[in-house]
């Protein structure tokens, strides 16, 4: 996308909203942003109807200012939680199905590599725990298979957060949920771990306490599956609402579970590591990451 | 070779064109039809009795005439590619049959929605235990709400034709709706019959995604928030409303498809003896049937008319209200249990006790000639009717 393409004439312009013009002078489009300046520009999420606290609205914000390139990127989520704030991005964004995300992406990504072969697309799976590793894991698992160059980001809040609090298959074992009146059964579906198994080239997990950490592997993410093929990103985002705690612990939430089940640990192939020391290289010679051009 | 077609008009394409005959399955006939579409890319699943005619198609793209082609995981995910694919802005097709749709279901009212000109042929078989691979097309039945274009197509002339004219309909700008092209597996897929195609280095001008009424998910069109609020899960008048007018937007944009309808297909249904006044009137396979139950017929004197329905969504409710406006009897045997076609029909006109939905088979059984004929010699028994002498009416209603 041009900057041409979203810069009103100047007849138009008193007539926009403030924040369309605050976006199209401050946006993230066209010069590059990151997690460390976030306040300094205008995000392309900054309002969301999410709960007081919530740990789904923090990742979404933070995931947006990591993008590489948000003029080329397309997001494709489900139903759901991620949906309330991912509606309102200004980027395009997707909702589909429940449990179709992956297989959605892929065909959007050949789609946009056929008609825009000079241009990277970027396409960005979104979504909560239900959606990737319950409803829709066969279809998580078949696009890793297959390679497909797209990054996958689970914001696992381990519940099924929208439709009122029952387990899911990222629930850990023994916690009294709705759907779950014994307690969970069985332990936290092993997602990262198919990940690395499953053909993912980079793979990050990380809770919305570390935000640095979350934007670098969502920026990490997205750079590999141009080049590489599939990745995968977890995030941690604690739900005040259906986990009962107050709004104000979200963040002490997810440390803790930093400290307990949820450590940082990132995988990557040789060929990721390889690619990113190149690109850590080129950005440090030119200061600003340059896009890498295609080959 | 791929390289070397040249773009054409759809109506020069279906209508001008020299033909050529060839002796070709079904299957092969949707091959020889994606190779004219000028399709960027599809996508595969195996189910019988589809499968052949997307091998074939993946051995287009092998040869070039297609930009991308693999094989999903299931249906649901293929039918959410396809989804995909068409968002990013280009033109796709699918295929699918019986179980394979069912499975697949959830995205079909998803493709409406989006309001997206995803073209699939559905091969229809039966969905039910005890499994059967064999012919009959309820699952027809299951999918005329969900917002799709519906064609029925008799033989693998119609088959091959359809396909091609469903994209010139579906991608129209006042209708951008998926289409769906269908056939009764087997009786058309995997036998042999003649069919006229035009050469195979013309093809359909590319799909252009600026001519559609939805912005084309690529990010070239500018995607500041426009939505304040979601009118999703949002429970409020307006969000409903907002819901409610998209919904009869897709309905609109469906009626609005009948012009092109009736320009690339010359109309929703064809006619034969439209004074007659007992009607067979069918859809698919049924119309072959009924046309040898009517040479039946003629050969003992009795008079009978066809109604060959190919366009079920639009449903050509007006027509049928016209033509049977005079009829005594309308006779509509179907290839599944349910009776779907019959209902429609009776649904569209008055006094529809005229209307005798059967024969019915299904599970794989053939419709033999004679259980059409019977149905009508009893239905004429049952109403009393005198039987109306060929070519003189005796019926007038
Ligand atoms: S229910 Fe939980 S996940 Fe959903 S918006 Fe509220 S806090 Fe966030």
């Amino acid at each position: 996308m041009s900057t041409k393409i979203i810069t009103p004439v100047a007849q138009f312009a008193e007539l926009l909203p403030q924040e369309y013009k605050d976006l199209v002078a401050h946006g993230p489009y066209h010069e590059r942003r990151s997690v460390r300046d976030l306040g300094t520009f205008k995000e392309i999420v900054d309002e969301h109807p999410h709960c007081a606290g919530c740990g789904v609205a923090l990742a979404v914000r933070l995931l947006a200012a990591a993008l590489p390139s948000p003029a080329d990127t397309l997001i494709v989520g489900t139903p759901g939680c991620s949906f309330f704030s991912l509606v309102q991005t200004a980027l395009n964004y997707s909702n589909t199905a429940f449990g179709n995300q992956n297989a959605v992406a892929a065909g959007l990504k050949r789609m946009l590599e056929i008609r825009f072969p000079r241009v990277h697309k970027d396409v960005v799976v979104v979504a909560g725990d239900g959606g990737i590793a319950d409803i829709g894991l066969d279809l998580t698992l078949h696009s890793w298979f297959r390679r497909e160059k797209i990054t996958t980001v689970m914001l696992d809040n381990e519940v099924y957060a929208n439709t009122g609090g029952q387990e899911s298959g990222m629930s850990r074992q023994g916690r009294v949920l709705n759907m779950a009146p014994r307690g969970k059964l069985f332990p936290k579906i092993p997602v990262f771990e198919l990940a690395k198994v499953s053909g993912c080239v980079y793979g990050a997990r990380v809770t919305v306490a570390g935000p640095y950490k979350v934007g670098r592997a969502v920026r990490n993410a997205v750079l590999l599956a141009r080049e590489l093929g599939p990745t995968y990103v977890q995030v941690y985002t604690p739900c005040p609402t259906n986990m009962k705690f107050p709004p104000d612990q979200t963040l002490r939430v997810a440390k803790e579970a930093e400290k307990d089940h949820y450590s940082f640990e990132e995988f990557m192939s040789a060929e990721a590591a390889e690619y990113l020391t190149r690109l850590k290289a080129t950005s440090e010679e030119s200061e600003k990451a340059p896009e890498l051009a295609k080959p | 070779m791929a390289g070397l077609q040249r773009e054409v008009d759809p109506e020069y394409l279906f209508l001008e064109a020299p033909r050529r005959q060839v002796f070709i399955t079904g299957s092969e006939a949707v091959a020889e039809a994606v190779k004219r579409a000028n399709v960027d890319m599809a996508v595969a699943y195996p189910i019988t009795p589809q499968s052949e005619s997307m091998h074939l198609v993946g051995d287009l793209y092998a040869q070039g005439y297609l930009k991308d082609y693999y094989r999903g995981e299931n249906e649901f995910a293929v039918m959410a590619a396809v989804h995909g694919a068409s968002l990013g802005g280009g033109r796709v097709f699918t295929a699918t049959s019986g179980p394979g749709t069912l499975r697949a279901m959830e995205m079909f009212p998803v493709w409406a929605g989006s309001r997206q000109p995803i073209v699939c042929a559905f091969m229809c078989r039966g969905v039910s235990l005890p499994p059967s691979i064999q012919p009959e097309n309820i699952e027809m039945a299951m999918l005329l709400d969900v917002g799709m274009l519906m064609f029925h197509a008799e033989d693998a002339q119609d088959f091959f034709d359809m396909i091609l004219k469903a994209y010139a309909v579906a991608e129209q700008p006042d209708v951008h709706l998926p289409a769906g092209v269908f056939v009764d597996g087997f009786f058309v897929t995997h036998t042999r019959s003649a069919v006229l195609l035009p050469p195979d280095d013309l093809k359909l001008s590319a799909y252009d995604p600026r001519r559609a009424p939805v912005p084309t998910f690529d990010m070239e069109t500018p995607p500041i928030r426009m939505v304040r609020d979601p009118l999703l899960n949002k429970s409020n008048f307006i969000s409903y409303a907002a819901n409610a007018s998209w919904h009869q937007e897709i309905a609109a944009a469906a009626e609005r498809a009948r012009k092109h309808i009736r320009r690339y297909m010359g109309g929703l249904l064809e006619v034969e003896d439209p004074a007659a006044a007992i009607f067979l009137a069918a859809s698919g396979t049924a119309v072959s049937q009924s046309r040898e139950a009517i040479k039946v017929l003629k050969a003992e004197g009795i008079r009978v008319g066809l109604i060959k329905i190919m366009s079920i969504r639009p449903f050509p409710a007006r027509e049928i209200e016209a033509v049977t406006a005079h009829a005594a009897l309308i006779v509509v045997p179907e290839f599944n249990i349910g009776g779907w076609l019959a209902r429609e029909i009776k649904a569209s006109i008055d006094n529809n006790r005229r209307v005798v939905g059967g024969p019915r088979v299904f599970g794989g059984m053939t419709m033999p000639t004679e259980l059409i004929v019977d149905q009508i010699k009893n239905a004429l028994v049952r109403s009393g009717a005198k039987r109306p002498r060929s070519p003189r009416r005796d019926l007038s209603g």
